[in-house]
């Protein structure tokens, strides 16, 4: 595998960064702070997108920013799977920002600046993990992430936002630090690097018993994830702003925890080393029994919100699930699955915003009626749900596509119909919010007919990422091709 | 010049202490320039001594020119030319960032304080800088003798804890004296360098033993470490900022110096490791001081003194990382030494400016403040996550080591309890930063309106920078861990450590 | 019985610092504790001059030495016949420790003293309680 040394991942990182001193200073001018998120969001963006054509060519970039520890720097490479993940997140910044300025000042919001700033913290944190070359680099993009998050959680400064945050902190710092931190020593004590390889360093440095130990403590110890039960942090969470919720907790956030456990079956563990020791199968148990779960417990939310929350542990799920299978077809779907499903739910989340904004409803049972106040919102609602499901013509369909053949592939019937039935579920308790919400007789619409859409700041970034997810389903190659490249690099074809 | 350094860092100092008190008698303003002027020398000194250290190796100085043994000599080496950085730098930057919570606390005494003051780094430099066992204990108490001025400067209840932490002092004093005397016995010297060459054929004797253990105690006792600690919280608490800042930093950092020395030079790896058995079982009381440190600390509902049992906690780390008997954890020892000063620096600073500003330090005291200071809580932050190891801060490297020492001498409890320490100081300090944060606004502020943001009413610029560039310190000493491992903890510790 | 004659002066420092040990620990008067840490102090001084101690020996100067050198004139210099002067010499140091720590200590007390006008712990503990 060729590399060449630049330092434009450094400064995808950076580009994000960079913008908060300006963001601080701007306080008082709303409109040149918010020019420059979009400058920082832009400039991030085209960074990224400028290395997709080297990483596309099987080309890796690699940079050293420091050696902090003898023999272990803080380290970027950029591969195909990384930039899945960064192509991802960085572009649906730009979206999102549009999409907060709509809702933080259709809600009158206090502290505007201060929720920009960790914003752009989290996006450079997020950049971050994805580039990372070693552990080490990403534990430490992985921890600013967990706390740059946290003043966004909080923001609303109630007793609620309080608890929530504490219940945020307790599992994400809690289990970073008690399991990730340990093992990452213990590997790094067995294997003297912490570099990720091919088929991952730990390969023949280990006895079987310590290789579980260090699955479990590494697999539970990312609980950016959600895999239960360190799960319940994000339905907590949901009462951060619902920008925060829709890019931080349905995209960057929890796939940033989704793409570490990824790194760590592929990067630290290796498939060979798992596949020789069955243990692909413990991973996929765990995420099995959390894909069901959730979407049970998705069925019996009334708030909107956390309705979505349930459902994004059980699609963060899929993707572990599909690593887990370790077979090609199913780690493409996995992959893709980060990307898939970032388009759709971030869209659900918008719509769940959008409504807010224009009416202040939050719960399910009062939304009866409000396709026909809503319909814009309510139509871009449905095609996200119809991803998330996994139904054409969206791009949800394709991941999904490619995790049933990878259960097929694995011989893994059970997963098979865990992946069936759960689409069954997320349809039973996605559509019937459309439904009521279109198909209702005047009486029962519980809208007033002056209610109307949210600002365009709102409307159309939804419009935009409902449309994306279409897209997807017709034009599935970046993601699919990346993902498709990554597996390849990673089973030798 | 250069060649002087091992004495003018000590020399300077103490006359200008001299200086500082006639000149408090005749102008109360020249006490600062001067103090300044005198730890500014003893600092440039100690960074000189220590390139020099990086270039030459070490560096022995015959204090008037008399050999040892008969002599007092200074012996420089990477580790205390390392500490005694630490010390010199850490000691101005709180001097400079004191200034103006002395001039506020005690307008009458500023002569007398700054005398204290540089008598007391006067002390610790030279305990650190010096290779003779009975001058080290006349230095010891010369920093103890006026560190009890300093601290019972504070509040009311100030004399009496320093009184306290007296009777423990000097308890602890006598035995390092005591324990001295038995090395002097069976080997007729008091040099460091010289005993370490006398020792190895009366490793089985049992003067020696006691020797050993009897110094030990005394050293630990100056340290607090745990369960004998119980001095240090009030003594600590209620002292003034000033003071308090110089030594919760310091003092206890400089006595985990003078065991590593002990272990390191006078009794030798060999003996405290292998012959004598016991590591294992010093190792067990760290994790008992650690777990207490941090269980303690989330009893209290005081900024300053949660704060005093998380530097109970951290002597822990270091005894214990230096007793694992390897050489990561004597790395993270050592390397916690620095980063521990840095990051006490840090936190206690932030206490004495919010002391400055609000004349109290009960968490009741912290609400809102991240509006009303937002400097000073930025650099909080900084040291908040420095505590609890997150990267890139130095405190995650230290601990980094010592975890990895732990690990390599199988001693998981030791890495349990480094980790349940981690935990507790989050909790600890997102309590404080939930106050600090959210208190205001819980009861009359309802969400979702525009409210007027509180003023800032921020300390004191030049309390503020010395404060950031602690902050600053604390990123970029973690940054560079690995040129500080290589270049200057590498040679610190004896080949034969493994 | 053997052992404890013969090396009675290590008996006699220990019972010293043992009595002023007690003293610090179970004395409720501040100034009775600093009178234990005085005692605590002196059996250690004690400990250091006895060891220095030789029978028969006398104080180290040497008569019929001429010159600056330290026995290094025309005549030997006997070690046996002089007592040991360095722990002698290292004690007028660790007596000047104590003093000022004395003095200190002292010092301290005063200010208790005036603050919550007794000198009794449980009394300036109860002081502290009511408040």
């Amino acid at each position: 595998m060729e590399t060449i040394t630049s330092i434009k991942p450094l400064l995808a990182v950076l580009a994000s960064l960079l913008v908060v001193p300006i963001l601080v200073t701007s306080t008082r001018v709303p409109n040149v702070r918010e020019a420059w998120t979009f400058v920082a969001a832009t400039v991030k963006f085209l960074i990224v997108l400028s290395m997709v054509p080297t990483v596309l060519k099987g080309t890796e970039i690699v940079y050293t920013v420091a050696e902090v520890i003898p023999g272990l720097a803080i380290k970027f490479r950029v591969d195909t799977f990384g930039m899945l993940f960064a192509l991802v997140s960085s572009s649906l910044w730009i979206v999102t920002s549009a999409y907060s300025i709509g809702y933080m000042r259709g809600l009158k919001e206090h502290s505007q600046t201060r929720y920009f700033c960790y914003f752009a913290i989290c996006l450079s944190a997020t950049v971050g993990v994805a580039f990372s070359a070693n552990l080490l680099t990403l534990y430490l993009f992985y921890e600013m992430l967990s706390l740059a998050t946290y003043p966004l959680v909080v923001h609303h400064q109630d007793p609620e936002a309080r608890k929530s945050g504490r219940k945020y902190l307790l599992y994400i710092l809690g289990t970073s630090i008690a399991f990730v931190l340990p093992a990452m020593l213990i590997s790094y004590n067995l294997a003297g690097t912490l570099e990720f390889a091919k088929q991952g360093f730990l390969a023949g440095t280990a006895s079987k018993p310590l290789i579980v130990v260090l699955l479990i403590l590494l697999v539970f110890g990312f609980a950016k994830v959600a895999i239960m039960p360190f799960h319940s942090w994000l339905p907590a969470a949901m009462v951060a702003p619902t920008p925060v919720s829709a890019l931080l907790h349905a995209v960057a956030v929890v796939k940033v925890g989704a793409f570490s456990i990824l790194r760590m079956i592929t990067g630290v563990f290796g498939t060979n080393l798992l596949l020789d020791l069955h243990l692909g199968t413990l991973v996929c148990y765990a995420a099995a029994f959390t894909v069901i779960v959730a979407s049970l417990i998705a069925l019996t939310q009334d708030e909107l919100k956390r309705r979505l929350a349930f459902s994004t542990i059980g699609q963060l799920s899929y993707i572990i699930l599909g690593i887990a299978l370790l077979s090609p077809k199913g780690m493409i779907g996995g992959m893709t699955h980060i990307a898939m499903h970032a388009f759709g739910k971030i869209t659900l989340f918008f719509c769940a915003g959008a409504i807010a904004v224009a009416t202040g409803k939050k719960y399910i049972s009062q939304m009866v009626g409000i396709g026909k106040r809503m319909p814009v919102t309510m139509i871009a609602f449905f095609i996200g749900s119809l991803s998330v499901i996994g139904l054409p013509p969206c791009g949800g369909f394709i991941s999904k596509w490619y995790l049933v053949l990878g259960t097929l592939e694995a011989d893994q019937m059970l997963m098979l119909f865990v992946l069936l039935g759960s689409s069954l579920l997320n349809a039973a308790y996605f559509l019937p919010i459309v439904y009521k919400a279109f198909f209702c007789t005047p009486e029962e619409s519980m809208f007033e007919n002056k209610v109307q859409e949210a600002p365009p700041w709102c409307v159309v970034p939804l419009v935009l990422t409902a449309l994306l997810s279409i897209v997807l389903f017709f034009y599935p190659q970046p993601f699919l091709e990346l993902a498709r490249m990554a597996v390849e690099g990673l089973l030798g074809g | 010049m250069s060649e002087q350094y091992p004495a003018l860092l000590v020399v300077v100092p103490l006359l200008s202490a001299l200086v500082i008190c006639v000149a408090g008698w005749v102008n109360k303003r020249l006490c600062f320039p001067i103090a300044v002027a005198a730890l500014g020398v003893a600092a440039y000194s100690c960074i000189g001594l220590l390139l020099r250290v990086l270039d030459e190796g070490v560096i022995v100085y015959k204090l008037g020119g008399w050999d040892p043994p008969m002599g007092i000599a200074y012996y420089v080496d990477h580790l205390n030319g390392l500490v005694l950085s630490v010390v010199s730098v850490v000691a101005l930057l709180n001097l400079i960032a004191s200034k103006k919570s002395i001039d506020q606390e005690f307008p009458d005494k500023i002569g007398p304080f700054y005398t204290l003051y540089v008598l007391m780094v006067t002390g610790l430099l030279g305990i650190v800088v010096t290779g003779d066992a009975f001058n080290l204990y006349v230095l010891l108490e010369i920093a103890a003798l006026t560190g009890y001025g300093l601290l019972a400067m504070g509040e009311d209840r100030a004399p009496l804890a320093a009184l306290n932490y007296l009777y423990m002092g000097t308890i602890g004093a006598c035995f390092y004296l005591l324990g001295v005397g038995y090395l002097y016995i069976v080997t007729g010297s008091l040099n460091m360098v010289d005993i370490a060459k006398i020792l190895p054929s009366l490793y089985q004797s049992k003067a020696v033993l006691g020797a050993f253990i009897i110094l030990m105690v005394g050293v630990w006792l100056k340290m607090a470490f745990f369960p004998l600690h119980a001095w240090l919280p009030n003594a600590y608490t209620y002292a003034p900022s000033a003071a308090s800042s110089l030594i919760a930093p310091l003092v206890t950092k400089v006595m985990i110096y003078v065991m590593i020395r002990f272990i390191l030079t006078v009794f030798t790896p060999e003996f405290a490791f292998n012959i004598l058995a016991v590591s294992d079982s010093i190792v067990w009381l760290a994790v008992i001081a650690i777990v207490m440190g941090a269980i303690l600390a989330l009893a209290e509902r005081n900024l300053k003194k949660m704060l005093t049992y998380i530097v109970i906690a951290e002597v822990g780390y270091m005894v214990g990382g230096a007793w694992l008997g390897n050489r990561a954890g004597m790395t993270g020892a050592i390397l916690h030494i620095v980063n521990d000063a840095l990051m006490t620096l840090c936190v206690f600073l932030v206490a004495g400016n919010i002391v400055y500003k609000l004349k109290g330090y009960a968490f009741d005291d912290l609400k809102g403040l991240y509006r009303k200071m937002p400097f000073t809580m930025t650099a909080f932050t900084v040291g908040v996550l420095s505590m609890i190891g997150v990267p890139p801060t130095c405190g995650f490297f230290s601990k980094w080591y010592l975890i990895l020492g732990a690990i390599r001498a199988e001693h998981w409890f030791f890495m349990g309890a480094l980790l349940f320490s981690s935990l507790v100081n989050a909790v600890l300090f997102f309590r404080i930063i939930e106050i600090a944060f959210f208190e205001p606004f819980t009861d009359h502020h309802a969400h979702g309106h525009d409210h007027q943001p509180e003023p800032i009413d921020e300390a004191p610029l030049s309390m503020v920078v010395p404060l950031w560039i602690v902050a600053a310190a604390l990123v970029i000493v973690g940054i560079y861990t690995s040129d500080i491992v290589t270049k200057i903890i590498q040679f610190a510790i004896p080949e034969g450590i493994l | 019985m053997q052992m404890l004659v013969a090396k009675y002066n290590y008996w006699i420092y220990i019972t010293l610092m043992m009595i002023g040990l007690y003293a610090m620990i179970a004395k409720n008067n501040l100034v009775k504790k600093i009178v234990g840490m005085s005692i605590f102090q002196t059996a250690i001084i004690l400990f250091y001059v006895s060891i220095g101690a030789k029978r028969g020996a006398t104080i180290p100067i040497i008569e019929h030495g001429h010159g600056e050198g330290h026995g290094a004139g025309t005549h030997m210099v006997h070690a046996v016949d002089y007592i040991n002067p360095l722990p002698h010499v290292l004690m007028l140091t660790a007596i000047v420790v104590a003093v000022a720590t004395l003095g200190v200590a002292l010092a301290l007390a005063i200010r208790v003293y005036n603050r919550y006008n007794t000198l009794e712990e449980d009394e300036i503990l109860a002081q502290i309680r009511e408040k």
